[in-house]
């Protein structure tokens, strides 16, 4: 199976495997990793580098800028007439071109079973836009919702870390599971169901228009992100995630594994959203000497920041060759 | 597979199986809550709990609710802000843009039905061109006692009071900028501000109740061409209004619907 068609049934629910042949490189290095002076090494790099106690933010602080510039154009577009993007998050007009959120408009089409010219400008625009910039980086970077789980996901492991609550993961089918749902309700019932319980389109809405007592909805996911499951909706629920996870399984935008330098101590899985994505990360689980992060991966960097040796790190592809 | 099936469901299987049992539990559970919550959207549509009156040009109300994108760019460019995007209590109609008439109506200020031309789905139909064409409703003399017309009142003042924040376009005030209603007094000898301010030719009219020419009193007739924007609604005096808009209501001949 291709590493491709792999990635992509580990984001519907999969579990990832360890591989059986490596290519003659990345035997090369496991080799090297395994022998007595390669475990001697990386003993000693570990302890090295757990005493320089290295720490960044960089991506992360960048990704909450532009959630909140991107989201706060939206409000002032509006509020303050700077007509630059108006709309919500479900659709807008950017300097008058049509936008439409991938899964909002998806959503529509099969509820209302017409293809609108609009619609269709605004989907191929966004379709176009999202596969350039990494599918679901949708979610690391402009979804106001994954701003305020990443701060529920801070309280999440602060208690959890105190031992007050522990974390009840999902079957990762789960989301996929929902995701035929909706589709099938909205094809069968005609209505949008799924934007009934959109946080997105909520939050987005309250931002633009105002409160509303669907926020409320907002605030019962937060708390079972804090008391009960780590990022519940992001992982196991939201079909938004999905339908750009489909986007940018193609995008050349990309986080890339590097075995080479990897001390295989977790870090970037224990900091990841998406986990499962960084499974090559794991001691004998990486069949090759670099390797692309699969669909699933938001882009958000927090692996990229957090890994000491640089072995995890963004790259565009093809742009090399184009320079 | 197989195996890992009927571990899943032995009960003495092992820890590891366990929780793999329990966790697919705990996942249906969560699957099953969340499409139940989805579908709890349902209920005031079925249960019609609200006919809400729509924006000029919505199409038929089960695919407008469809159609409808839940952007709000419909709200933003309406320069009287009519419309309002619905809470959870419309169901799946969240987020979908309604008008509340006496509140603030639709007062075609925008002319060229600003909100149709917004609108990225064709919830609000591109079929219409201009006002005349729009049918959102029918007006109705719903609380014919309270009419100051068919009292034989005039009125004087400010016709919603001045601290009423609804707006409308005077021609005779600014042709491009609708302004407050508080701030525009009326004094007329006969009320008939809903005819005076319908944006809609010939769509109503007073007419004497009586054949005697020293009756002063009169009542409004709604016509054919009434296309149910609520400006009436909005403007009528008395509390509450004596004139209602009959959200998605359809003009059906023979019908006295004043």
């Amino acid at each position: 199976m291709s590493r491709f068609v792999e990635g992509f049934l580990v984001m519907l629910g999969r579990e990832p495997e360890k591989p059986t042949h490596l290519t003659p490189a990345a035997r090369i290095v496991v080799d090297a990793q395994g022998s007595r002076e390669g475990k001697a090494r990386r003993k000693k790099l570990i302890a090295e580098e757990r005493e320089s106690n290295y720490r960044s933010h960089f991506w992360r602080n960048w990704r909450w800028v532009s959630i909140i510039v991107v989201n706060l154009l939206f409000v002032l577009s509006y509020r303050a007439d700077v007509q630059l993007v108006e709309g919500a998050l479900t659709a807008s007009r950017f300097v008058g071109f049509h936008m439409a959120d991938l899964n909002s408009a998806l959503q529509v089409m099969l509820a209302y079973k017409h293809l609108l010219i609009n619609l269709v400008i605004g989907t191929g625009t966004v379709l176009f836009a999202w596969w350039l910039l990494g599918g679901r980086s949708f979610c690391s970077w402009v979804c106001p919702y994954h701003l305020l789980a990443e701060i529920a996901e801070m309280l999440h492991l602060k208690l959890a870390g105190r031992g007050l609550v522990s974390d009840h993961t999902l079957h990762r089918g789960t989301r996929t599971a929902l995701y035929a749902s909706f589709v099938v309700l909205a094809l069968a019932t005609g209505y949008t169901v799924f934007e009934f319980i959109s946080p997105v389109g909520i939050l987005s809405r309250a931002f633009i228009y105002g409160a509303s007592l669907a926020l409320i909805w907002v605030l019962a996911l937060l708390l079972i992100e804090i008391f009960y499951s780590r990022r519940f909706w992001c992982r196991y629920v939201c079909p938004i995630g999905l339908t750009y996870g489909f986007v940018g399984a193609f995008s050349p935008v990309k986080v890339v594994y590097n075995l080479e330098p990897c001390l295989h101590e977790g870090k970037c899985r224990q900091v990841c959203m998406v986990p499962h994505v960084l499974s090559m990360t794991r001691i004998g689980y990486a069949d090759d000497v670099k390797i692309d992060i699969g669909a699933d991966c938001t882009r958000c960097g927090m692996c990229v920041e957090v890994c000491p040796t640089k072995a995890l790190s963004f790259d565009i592809k093809g742009l090399n060759k184009l320079l | 597979m197989t195996k890992w099936l009927s571990n899943l469901f032995q009960p003495d299987a092992r820890p590891k199986h366990r929780e793999d049992r329990r966790r697919l539990l705990r996942s249906a559970a969560f699957a099953g809550a969340l499409v139940g919550a989805s579908l709890l959207g349902f209920i005031p549509i079925v249960k019609r709990w609200r006919v809400r009156l729509r924006p000029p040009g919505a199409i038929e109300e089960n695919e407008f609710l469809s159609a409808c994108i839940k952007c709000g760019q419909c709200v933003q460019v309406c320069p009287v802000k009519a419309i309002r995007l619905a809470d959870i209590e419309d169901g799946f109609g969240l987020g979908v843009p309604h008008i509340d008439a006496r509140v603030q109506a639709c007062d075609f200020s925008c002319d060229a039905v600003q909100c149709i031309l917004a609108c990225p789905t064709g919830a609000l139909s591109h079929d219409l061109s201009k006002k005349e064409e729009v049918r959102m409703g029918v007006a109705r003399l719903s609380s014919p006692g309270n009419c100051l017309a068919r009292r034989g009142e005039g009125f004087r003042g400010a016709a919603r009071g001045a601290a009423f924040p609804g707006l409308h376009r005077y021609l005779a005030v600014d042709r491009w900028k609708p302004v407050l209603i508080a701030e525009h007094p009326y004094d007329v000898e006969i009320c008939d501000l809903c005819v005076r301010e319908c944006p809609i030719e010939g769509a109503i009219s007073l007419a004497p109740v009586s054949d005697d020419p020293s009756d002063k009193r009169r009542t409004p007739v709604v016509h054919k061409s009434c296309v149910g924007c609520g400006m009436c609604e909005m403007i009528c005096p008395a509390e509450p209004a004596a004139i209602t808009v009959d959200s998605r209501a359809t003009w059906s001949a023979g019908e006295g619907r004043a």
